[in-house]
């Protein structure tokens, strides 16, 4: 059997990358071997989880079941660059005095849903927020915390 | 010494919320977890597990997969066996009477359930070593089946293991007074037969294992998942032979582990028996299919429970029966048998007991290995015990708090023991069931009930009272039973030059906030601000030895240890200061990190000073006096099996008769876990115990076919709670502090996932009790389960 490789050139947390990746390859394995980007999750590799989260052309896709060649040209965002944008620094600080997260495994993209979902600019009541946040599971925290940070931060931006 | 209290000094962190130093790199993604960490000439494993649940294997061909690209390594069961000691025999002396078949790492000759590790492949990415994995050929002779715990011990079972004569892995009783007698002269008998279904921890962040085995310094290092570095290195050390010294466990971040992590399994050690024959690093990494069929498995019981109680609903007698479906094999070092000894233990907890009988039998099934996963045997007993005080309060027309309230060990009738003849003490039933009684509003909410149903609307209330055994000793379980895990556990805390302290932990924090505790109890005994202290845990190269995260002990063991070890430290701090300083320690006094006059509060000398001179301007000090500035303590329970906590869950759920879905409203718990450290991640502890314990009540279920093959190995098809399933809860507290130390904390990882199950199974069948003599007995409570109960289907 032989591998089959093809060049790719992905714009990754605002840089363009260009590498030769076997072809199966699937974001998050490209994110993580290949570019050292660790923040996104690998929790089930079949789509369920949602740790794997990544933002690609502006919308969160899951980055288990999209292929890295998939994304030649596209515009990928993880974690670590929204982080950097600074998009999210509230929601971040409000995670951490919330405690809403205890592991910090489903954290990377719990985060990603959450700004997806503070970017509709929508008041939501707290049902909604379960609602919107239920593809991304987490297994430690019983949620209650992260529906306190995310209700919080929104309120907090819509007052703005 | 006697406890500093929380809030009548300065630098007293206990009892305050503080954020984690974790938490704020987990939001930034920059959380290091194993599998972020990948040295140079890494090699990957894979696995070839068995497809059936009991074969022999005639044949074993490796030739392509050994030829194709990249592979490494190809080593089968029987080849890894040549490389171990011998095998584990997962029996503990404490379990009298206990049998265990001797298991390899990998199958040898014959594979005992579906998902059993046969040969692994090494190669230079795991999709190569996946790939060479399909190429491997093994010719297997399936064998029969013993799947049913129910039959596995009746005469025409199949055998799993000959050797063991039957699928019996252990059997115990206890009795304390008469029971038939009790029976016979009680006004009302009630019996009830129940079944759990098998649950999984499903970690987010699945096992994982880094291996670097160094043959030029003969040194093992192993990166992993782990809550128990030090009960691993001794696993790994004696299993392959490498002295103990040799071996260095480090966990990095956690990713999740329930119990689940303080386990070693045979894939991990075939990892680490890799890097050795090859000399480089290599990782493991289970993919979620194949952790659905290797991580261990968890409850799976059957309980037969009979009450008797006088008319006016006094419980009089009690007896009850578990049989447990373990796996293939006992695993070790911890056993099989815990879930069912737990349950014989908990089972009517809170209640006073007098006439008592429980017996738990615990059989070999061709399954996932079970062991201990949170709140081991907990839900299973309080769920069955909580039922039946909810029925003896409807057969005698009590309410479900009155029952109780007239049933519960009196929170000043200490120490008195329960049934197995464990001793409770600083205990609050009643403090406990009167607060949640307040908090839920519960006469309003019975209002609300009432109005709804004339309605069409069924909603149900359900309490749930339960003890928590928390915190082993020594002379319990693991060091009496044999093996070598330690129940005591030990903190160092030393002062640094630059007046910072370190804080190594023999515990380890999965995310429970550990750390941030451990420095908030340093810096309280120390009198220091909690910038200047830094914990250190999950590095056996790094940290004294201890027993890791486990049965909630890590506040209450560890807790105690850093405690002690954080006075000890300061106490000689003011011995040095008083030396320097010609006066004498009792004088002094530490507070923001600066020795005071303690008469004044004078400030006379910064810890960064004492650290300077008592690390390198050593003159300064009398000619004799040599400081230490490190201090190591441990701490162990003593005289008894376990610290016991106690609390009561509340639950308002809506069952839709018509198509059985419980939709679960609000949740309340009042529990007691001592002297609470960190009010919020005590919380958090809490709610995040239910959810895992109500994915078990309502959906997870490890499903196996007649075949023992697991039919429903993914995340799609075995389902944990998703946001938009649970409720909010409440969490609030009675602080009793343990008189067995000076801190008083009892622990609180796994008072909500103890209790969630019986409170909403309760509260279920409050819902569906107008329409139906039927009741649920059966978790996880499935739509076809409710229906069942309502005579529907």
């Amino acid at each position: 059997m032989t591998e089959e490789y093809q060049t790719v050139t992905i714009r990754v947390n605002g840089e363009d990358v260009t590498k030769s990746i076997p072809v199966r390859t699937h974001l998050v394995d490209f994110l993580r071997n290949e570019l050292g980007y660790t923040g996104s999750h690998l929790g089930c590799e079949h789509g369920i989880c949602g740790a794997c989260s990544v933002r690609v052309d502006g919308v969160v896709v899951r980055g288990c079941l999209t292929l890295a060649v998939q994304c030649e040209g596209a515009d990928v965002l993880t974690i670590e660059g929204l982080s950097d944008s600074g998009e999210i620094a509230d929601l971040q600080d409000k995670f951490v005095e919330r405690n809403a997260m205890q592991c910090g495994f489903c954290t990377p993209g719990m985060l990603m849903t959450a700004a997806e979902l503070l970017s509709h600019k929508q008041a939501m009541s707290r049902d909604e927020i379960r609602e919107f946040m239920s593809g991304n599971f987490c297994r430690c925290t019983g949620y209650h915390a992260i529906v306190d940070a995310i209700e919080s931060i929104n309120n907090s931006r819509l007052k703005g | 010494m006697s406890f500093i209290h929380p809030y009548d000094r300065p630098n007293s962190y206990v009892g305050r919320t503080l954020s984690r130093t974790r938490a704020k790199r987990a939001v930034a993604g920059r959380g290091r977890y194993t599998d972020d960490i990948t040295p140079p000439r890494t090699l990957h494993a894979a696995f070839v597990r068995s497809p059936y649940a009991h074969a022999k294997i005639l044949s074993i061909d490796t030739a392509s997969a050994k030829a194709a690209p990249g592979v490494r390594l190809v080593m089968t069961g029987a080849e890894l066996k040549d490389m171990c000691s011998g095998p584990w025999v997962g029996t503990l002396t404490v379990f009298e009477g206990m049998k265990a078949e001797p298991q390899y790492p990998m199958a040898v000759d014959r594979a005992c359930w579906h998902g059993e590790a046969v040969v692994m492949v090494v190669a230079d990415s795991r999709a190569l070593a996946e790939d060479a994995a399909e190429l491997v050929e093994v010719q297997y002779e399936e064998l029969p089946v013993v799947i049913n715990k129910d039959t596995a011990l009746d005469p025409s079972s199949p055998v799993i293991h000959p050797n063991l004569g039957d699928n019996k892995a252990w059997e115990k009783s206890a009795v304390m007074g008469d029971v038939d007698k009790a029976m016979a002269e009680a006004d009302h008998v009630l019996e009830q037969t129940f079944y759990f279904g098998r649950h999984t921890a499903v970690s987010l962040e699945p096992r994982v294992l880094l291996a670097e085995y160094d043959p030029g310094t003969e040194r093992l290092v192993i990166h992993t998942s782990s809550q128990c570095p030090h009960m691993i290195e001794t696993v790994f050390a004696r299993t392959l032979g490498i002295p103990e010294h040799n071996v260095r466990i480090v966990a990095p971040d956690v990713g999740g582990s329930f119990g689940l992590k303080i386990h070693t399994f045979g894939d991990e050690v075939a990892t680490t028996a890799a890097s050795m024959k090859l000399g480089r690093p290599v990782k493991f990494v289970a993919d979620r299919l194949e952790s659905f069929v290797s991580d261990i498995h968890a409850r799976e019981n059957r309980v037969r429970a009979k009450i008797g109680f006088t008319k006016e609903g006094k419980l009089t007698a009690v007896d009850f029966d578990v049989l447990g479906g373990a796996g293939a094999y006992s695993q070790y070092p911890r056993t099989s048998v815990f879930e069912a000894n737990q349950i014989m233990n908990i089972t009517f907890g809170p209640y006073k007991h007098e006439h008592f009988r429980s017996k738990a039998t615990v059989v070999y099934l061709n399954a996932v290995p079970t062991s201990q996963y949170r709140a081991v045997g907990h839900p299973i007993g309080i769920s069955v015990g909580e039922f039946m005080m909810d029925w003896a309060a409807e057969v005698t027309g009590l309410d479900p708090f009155e029952i109780r309230r007239m049933n519960v060990m009196e929170d000043d009738g200490y120490p008195r023991n329960i049934g197995t003849g464990i001793p409770m003490k600083d205990l609050s039933h009643q403090a406990c069931l009167e607060k949640l009684h307040k908090i839920m509003d519960y006469p309003a909410l019975r209002a609300e009930q009432a109005e709804l149903r004339k309605k069409g609307i069924y909603r149900g209330i359900g309490i749930a009272g339960f003890i928590k055994g928390t915190a082993p000793g020594p002379e319990g379980y693991y060091g009496a039973g044999g093996a070598r895990i330690a129940a005591q556990d030990a903190t160092t805390v030393k002062l640094e030059p630059s007046g910072g302290v370190i804080v190594c932990l023999g515990v380890t924090d999965q995310g429970q906030g550990v750390d941030t505790v451990m420095e908030q109890i340093a810096a309280t005994a120390i009198g220091c601000k909690i910038e200047q202290v830094r914990a250190i845990s999950g590095d056996t190269d790094a940290v004294p030895y201890g027993g890791g995260t486990y049965a909630s002990r890590a506040t209450a063991i560890g807790g105690e240890a850093t405690y002690q070890a954080a006075l000890d430290l300061k106490r000689e701090i003011l011995d040095m200061a008083g030396k320097l300083l010609q006066t004498t320690a009792d004088k002094l006094d530490i507070v923001n990190g600066v020795v005071v006059d303690a008469a004044t509060g004078a400030e006379r000398i910064p810890l960064s000073e004492i650290g300077r001179i008592g690390h390198f301007q050593l003159g300064e000090l009398p000619r004799g006096y040599q400081p230490v500035l490190s201090h190591t303590r441990r701490f162990r329970l003593e005289g008894l099996p376990y610290i016991f906590t106690n609390g009561i869950h509340g639950a308002y759920v809506e069952v839709d008769v018509d198509t059985g879905w419980i939709k679960h409203l609000k949740h309340w718990v009042v529990e007691d876990c001592g002297r609470i450290i960190n009010p919020q991640l005590a919380d958090e502890q809490v709610r995040g115990g239910c959810v895992q314990g109500l994915g078990g009540a309502f959906y997870e279920h490890c499903i196996y076919d007649e075949n023992g093959q697991l039919q429903n190995g993914t995340m799609a098809d075995y389902i944990t709670p998703m946001m938009s399933e649970m409720p909010d809860i409440v969490v609030d507290h009675v602080q009793t502090p343990t008189s067995e130390s000076e801190l008083g904390a009892k622990g609180a990882g796994e008072s909500g996932t103890g209790a969630a199950p019986g409170v909403v199974m309760n509260a279920v069948n409050d819902a569906i009790r107008p329409l139906t003599k039927g009741r649920v007995t059966e978790q996880p409570m499935t739509p076809e389960v409710v229906l069942k109960a309502l005579g529907k289907v």
